[in-house]
């Protein structure tokens, strides 16, 4: 418990593409060089290119980047909801020895909700306008076990009140739109956690709420996680929900990996310029106001024309520092220091001295 | 909800009275614009070369010669609290909701109506299910198989079906079907004491008609539904794919349709003039028809008046109904 560090993780490079042949890993859950790319019209979308890490049960994952980086599809790939026709799915995914990129559709629906959950963004529109409350966890409840109604419905009434919803006995028989947006997002996380899931993926919970809802319902979270010792990836763009709650940080950007960490080495002590930005772009109430944010420039590129070389590149600040590597050529995820890792070109003496006198004094 | 039932009767009652004066408006004050005279309508119920006598006699009878307000107002008592005409040699009791007299066949309208309905229900209805079911299980499958074989094909067929009207279904079908190759017999069909399955042809030109809509309609909605955010959670919860299209999806395509359905089932009820022309089914349409043909303004005013009863019915069923299928309806 007391090792934060998600070093130990992943296999070298060459390895990963055993695939198969590299058998079933230790870690809870393993992704391995995971790629979710969409044919369309104007070309392959790359949504997710290359993505691996690793989570252990009871161990949260924080995964941040901008709009469209790649967080929320790799987290519906885990759970197998892209739509197998127009999604190209590849790499391995792992879920306590199982493999699921290949298994079938029916396998992989019957480790959802059960083994793996999911509580979605916007808890209106994510839960069914025409079905009450309560209805809507029994099914959850009842699809993987074999219970009476009436069992069920005891169930869904005592997950709502664990939840910290007031009199279940009432709200259990209320529809989604009776209920405030916290106490959705209480009852969605209700839902999720109605089989126990081993797994549970949270796309930016607390997006849509009130701050002081969103406080509680991370606390809430973070109880949950105790109780049923389960594994937690957190999907956000809010570096303050990711220091709050994980142990390892992965940051996403235009679908691949920029720097993989455990929390304290991300926000400490840094690698790669993205982060940076992310870091400078979070307001901070101890600072002066007359101090500007440090907004990252530019927009993330399009998925179907990546840069060839670093995704980032067009928008570093740096660039200038890698004798126009990071034009040709992709940098590679490397471990730079005992479980963190970054992918860039600067070298990584500079990136430290640029961090130490550049950056840290700003934030 | 019941105060909700209470206030739309209301409405609809409202509703009917306008139409009421706008129809009668339409059928006894336009023609008086155009230079009819009381004499000509009066001679219309009188048959061929009536007298001075007769004539007036007729229109005192009808009170063709009152101000228009009060020929309304005669017409809305005697729907109410019905009527009765002296005649000169008898008096003609018309009981409440008495709509008048045919000027051809001097029966009481209502009459007619009465005898007409269940044809033209049976039409409707029959046509009804079969449109629904086809239409929207066409209509799903066409949406979970988006761009198939299957999806183009019915699309295709679903183009042609709301492009072929029911004249032309129904007098090829008849030509084929029934004279040609005699698969089945000759559509024969009077009232609720015939074999309903004599409408079999009917049922199936008018369902084709609609089922092409509702598929089309269907599909359009299930592939905006399965798109939304809880159908992802309800394939994240681990439930069927049935489980998912049909009472997540379906359900919640519905509601949409349902308004459709209302109104189309609706304005069939008022007479499908077209199918029961072709099929020649003495149905409410046949009457508004052959009054619209013989100018006989009584006939044509209460198959309209029913028409707007039908539509309005309808409209409130429908809206009665959403409540029952979308609670957040129900409580606001």
């Amino acid at each position: 418990m007391a090792d934060k560090r998600p070093a130990e993780l992943i296999d070298g490079p060459g390895e990963q593409k055993d695939g198969a042949a590299a058998g079933a890993p230790s870690a809870f859950l393993e992704v391995r060089d995971l790629k979710i790319h969409f044919p369309t019209d104007d070309g392959l979308v790359k949504s997710v290119d290359g993505l691996s890490f690793q989570l252990e049960r009871g161990r949260t994952l924080g995964i941040v980047g901008e709009s469209g980086s790649g967080k929320s599809v790799t987290s519906l790939g885990i759970l197998g909801l892209h739509n197998r026709r127009n999604a190209r799915v590849s790499g391995q995914i792992w879920l306590d020895g199982a493999e699921l990129v290949g298994a079938s559709a029916d396998d992989v629906r019957r480790l959802r909700g059960r083994k793996m959950a999911m509580i979605f963004q916007d808890p209106l529109s994510a839960m069914h306008p025409f079905y009450t409350v309560g209805h809507q966890i029994i099914e959850a409840y009842r699809v993987h076990n074999d219970v009476s109604k009436q069992v069920a419905r005891k169930h869904a009434i005592d997950m709502l009140g664990k939840v910290g919803i007031p009199k279940p006995q009432q709200r259990v028989d209320d529809f989604p739109h009776q209920f405030s947006g916290g106490m959705r997002q209480r009852a969605m996380i209700a839902m999720a956690l109605s089989c126990d899931p081993e797994l549970l993926i949270a796309d930016e919970p607390t997006t849509a709420l009130d701050v002081t809802v969103q406080a509680q319902i991370l606390d809430l979270i973070r109880d949950l996680q105790q109780e049923f010792n389960s594994a937690i990836i957190m999907i956000t763009h809010d570096l303050g929900v990711v220091a709050e709650l994980s142990d390892d940080i992965l940051v996403m950007y235009a679908g691949r990996c920029a720097e993989y960490a455990a929390v304290e080495d991300a926000f400490h002590r840094p690698l790669h310029p993205y982060t940076w930005g992310l870091l400078g772009s979070m307001p901070r109430l101890d600072r002066e106001r007359s101090e500007r944010l440090m907004p990252i420039k530019g927009t993330p590129p399009s998925l179907i024309n990546v840069p060839d070389g670093c995704a980032f590149n067009p928008r570093c600040a740096y660039k200038d520092l890698t004798d126009g590597k990071s034009i040709a050529e992709r940098p590679e995820l490397r471990e730079l220091e005992p479980g963190h890792r970054a992918a860039c070109h600067i070298p990584l003496e500079k990136r430290r001295e640029i961090w130490n006198d550049e950056i840290a004094p700003k934030l | 909800m019941v105060a909700f039932i209470v206030r739309r009767l209301l409405g609809a009652v409202g509703l009917l009275l306008i139409i009421s004066a706008v129809t009668f408006s339409i059928f006894f004050l336009v023609p008086r614009a155009a230079g009819v005279s009381s004499d000509d309508l009066a001679g219309r119920f009188a048959g061929k070369q009536p007298d001075a006598v007769t004539l007036a006699a007729i229109k005192d009878r009808f009170g063709f010669d009152d101000p228009i307000p009060v020929q309304y107002g005669k017409y809305i008592k005697a729907i109410v609290v019905g009527d009765t005409y002296d005649t000169g040699t008898e008096k003609i009791d018309c009981p409440a909701p008495c709509m008048g007299y045919s000027f051809r066949t001097n029966q009481p309208v209502f009459d007619q109506i009465v005898d007409r309905t269940p044809i033209t229900l049976m039409i409707a209805l029959g046509a009804a299910v079969m449109w629904v079911l086809a239409g929207v299980s066409i209509g799903v499958l066409s949406a979970l198989r988006r761009g198939t074989i299957f999806d183009r094909m019915a699309m295709a067929v679903a183009l042609a079906g709301v492009s072929l009207p029911v004249f032309f279904t129904g007098l090829l079908s008849l030509a084929f079907v029934v004279h040609k190759w005699e698969l089945l017999p000759e559509v024969n069909y009077g009232g609720l004491g015939d074999n309903p399955f004599n409408l079999l042809l009917p049922w199936i030109c008018l369902a084709f008609l609609y089922a092409a809509l509702y598929a089309r309609l269907t599909r359009a909605g299930m592939l905006e539904t399965m798109n939304e955010d809880y159908i992802r959670t309800a394939r994240a919860k681990g439930l069927s794919e049935k489980t998912v299209v049909v009472k997540h999806g379906l359900r919640a395509s519905l509601t949409p349709i349902m308004t459709v359905f209302g109104l189309d089932l609706g304005l069939l009820l008022g007479g499908a003039i077209i199918t029961e022309k072709t099929f020649s089914i003495p149905g409410l349409g046949q009457l508004a028809l052959d009054g619209v043909n013989q100018s006989d303004l009584p006939v044509v005013l209460g198959a309209t008046m029913v028409a707007a009863l039908f539509i309005v019915l309808a409209n409130l069923v429908v809206d009665i109904l959403y409540g029952v299928v979308d609670p957040r309806v129900r409580h606001s």
